[in-house]
């Protein structure tokens, strides 16, 4: 069975400007829809990424799945534990237990008067649990000194504060971490150390990940599955040498064309068209059928589901 | 080949600070001709944007340009001061940031703001000014200039923001485009109409770019030449085909090798050992000595060969030999 089970999960934002406001400049209720209809699953110890534009709901969802954000449809299962609705206290605290996250900045993430000792057995301490030696062992396994352990957070580099925030989600032992952007902040070369590390730590203590990110290169190095979002839809979903190979959807294609290459000297492409569009009033049917080269009249009507082909899941009219 | 838009011989910026100076740009050299587009890449800390700021004398005090020159087309400009700064500053030289809601005033419409830049270095009148933002706009592929004249930069989204503000740069006709990070903040699709723009309007011009960035794709596709900067010091200076994919300078080597690649596949990414020196504690020697696999005991001492205009790509005794190598 898998780890993770999210089966239609939406989440809906009030954006709405006061009620005052709204009545006096006889304005609608304005609501954005940062995440819709999103099912998917995540198998113990594999990497599953969720890639996309900024707006597309990545994030979003990476908070609904750790319970920081509750879903407004939908369900988000770990084990078999729909932290949202479940009424048992106890279950719920040992599914929490096994859920960990890391954010994108390690600078914002790491509270500045705490010791890093105190700030890595947390997570431990909070349920009570026994830490002696704990912060020592696990600066140890992300490659810093046991000696660190008595410093603050402004002794390190972005590099090594992104390895206490990662000993800090291991603290708890937990079996799934999500990551939101675990590298944007980072340097290449210290990104490259960090990604290394991640993938030690998860053959080591068996973990999975839900790697969320934009940077197509560092998903398709870290990623078992991959999956597309596009303003808060799943448009395609494959294994990394799949979608890379043979992108299916027109969305994923754009993205794939647009990506810088190394190896691209003096490439010239025809720049995509367009913008992501305004999540309050998304176009109707297919959400990219304004920006898609291949769009027909039934894309503009009807919203496709998303539908095995092949290997992959893929959201589009046109794919056969 | 042409004489150069921008010259830097030997540029070298201190910061005097109570415990020593420190100096995040160190004897750079390097060209820009005319219509080329230059990349300058490094880790945080490498002074790239440093050295930026110091042609367009940005450096804010105490940073100084300690010794160097820097010319622009023939004429030295490392010494201006003031007004006769100002008037080169988006006269010559126009700037593009990492940011482009900070880098437009949010109280002024966009045609104001472009209108004020060209009244200020053009001799033309208002309604001239006004109707070259207008044009100005359309070429860098907003739709409907002539109604988002009037627009506040709140209701552009990033993507067309970043566009005003590479249309503010080129507005005045500047002979030197220095662009921070232009892209850094932008989403992909984004990012590649971005850098078209600019490819497109340097090659219609004949402005010369200097595009500092971390992006190895970005460099790749966008640059002619590139620059490899660590730790204030350029480390290899070549053609972007050669640099890339040829590497001399072990860092450039690392650097590339630690890029998640497609055709890697999920093999362990290669590592640099260590992290960059912090700039009060620079080794002695080549800058990179202590984390360089090839270094050996010449390295700990000199500082490296330095690099000469034409021959001579990387900063470094003993460069991969990549004759040997394949």
């Amino acid at each position: 069975m898998a780890l993770v089970s999210v089966r239609n999960l939406t989440r809906i934002f009030d954006v709405s400007k006061p009620w005052l406001n709204r009545v006096v400049e006889r304005r609608p209720r304005a609501l954005l829809t940062a995440v819709s209809d999103v099912s998917f699953e995540i198998e113990e110890r594999t990497v599953y990424a969720l890639v996309g534009e900024s707006g597309s709901g990545k994030s979003t969802i990476g908070k609904m799945l750790v319970g920081l954000l509750g879903p407004s449809e939908g369900v988000v299962d770990i084990r078999g534990i729909d932290l949202a609705r479940e009424t048992d206290a106890d279950k719920i605290d040992a599914v929490r237990a096994d859920i960990q996250m890391i954010f994108q900045d390690p600078f914002a993430s790491l509270n500045p008067r705490w010791r890093v000792r105190d700030i890595i057995v947390e997570p431990v301490a909070a349920r009570g649990g026994e830490t002696t030696g704990l912060a020592e062992r696990l600066l140890e396994q992300v490659g810093l000194s046991a000696r660190d352990a008595g410093k603050f957070p402004h002794e390190f580099s972005g590099g090594q504060r992104q390895r206490i925030c990662i000993a800090r989600a291991l603290a708890s032992e937990p079996k799934l971490i999500v990551c939101d952007e675990p590298t944007s902040a980072l340097d290449v070369s210290v990104q490259a150390q960090v990604l290394n590390l991640m993938s030690d730590l998860k053959d080591e203590f068996g973990l999975t990940y839900l790697f969320i990110s934009h940077d197509l290169t560092v998903v398709q190095h870290m990623a078992d599955r991959i999956g597309v979002l596009y303003l808060g839809r799943l448009v395609e979903e494959a294994a990394p040498s799949e979608l890379f190979e043979n992108p299916k959807h027109p969305y994923t294609q754009m993205l794939l064309a647009a990506a810088p290459k190394l190896d691209g000297f003096g490439r010239e492409v025809a720049p995509p068209t367009g913008e992501i569009p305004d999540p309050i009033n998304p176009p109707p049917g297919c959400a990219y059928n304004p920006r898609c080269p291949l769009a027909q009249a039934v894309c503009r009507e009807e919203r496709p589901v998303l539908r095995k082909v092949g290997g992959a899941r893929v959201a589009c009219h046109m794919v056969d | 080949m042409p004489a150069p838009t921008l010259s830097i011989r030997d540029l070298t910026v201190d910061i005097p600070t109570r415990h020593g100076v420190l100096r995040p740009v160190s004897g750079v050299s390097y060209d820009i001709a005319p219509g080329e587009i230059l990349g300058v890449v490094g880790e945080s800390g490498a002074g790239k944007s440093m050295a930026g700021n110091a042609v367009i004398g940005l450096l804010s005090p105490p940073a100084h340009i300690a010794s160097g020159e820097i010319h622009l087309n023939g004429t030295r400009i490392d010494g201006l001061k003031g007004d006769a700064m100002r008037r080169l500053r988006g006269k010559e030289i126009g700037m593009v940031f990492q940011d482009p809601l900070t880098s437009l005033n949010p109280l002024l419409k966009i045609g104001d703001q472009l209108s004020e830049t060209m009244l200020a270095h053009l001799d033309i009148s208002q309604s001239e000014a006004r109707q070259r933002a207008t044009a100005a706009l359309d070429e860098v592929g907003i739709p409907g200039a002539a109604q988002r004249v009037d627009s506040y930069p709140h209701e552009f989204s990033g993507g067309m923001r970043q566009r005003v503000v590479i249309a503010l740069a080129l507005c005045a006709e500047p002979s030197l485009i220095i662009a921070d990070e232009p892209t850094t903040a932008l989403d992909v699709s984004v990012q590649a109409q971005i850098i078209a723009l600019l490819k497109r309007l340097c090659r219609e011009r004949g402005t010369a770019v200097m595009l500092i960035t971390h992006d190895m794709g970005v460099l790749a596709e966008a640059c002619d030449r590139v620059a490899v900067m660590y730790a204030g010091k350029l480390a290899e200076l070549g053609p972007v085909r050669d640099v890339l994919s040829a590497p001399l300078h072990p860092y450039t080597d690392g650097l590339m090798g630690s890029t998640p690649l497609a055709s890697r596949g999920k093999d362990r990414l290669h590592q640099i050992p260590g992290s960059m020196p912090r700039l009060d504690s620079l080794p002695t020697g080549c800058a990179f000595h202590p984390r360089c696999p090839r270094a050996a005991a010449q390295c700990r001492v000199d500082p490296g060969p330095a690099i000469e205009d034409g021959a001579g790509r990387a900063a470094c005794f003993f460069p991969i030999d990549r004759e040997a190598v394949a």
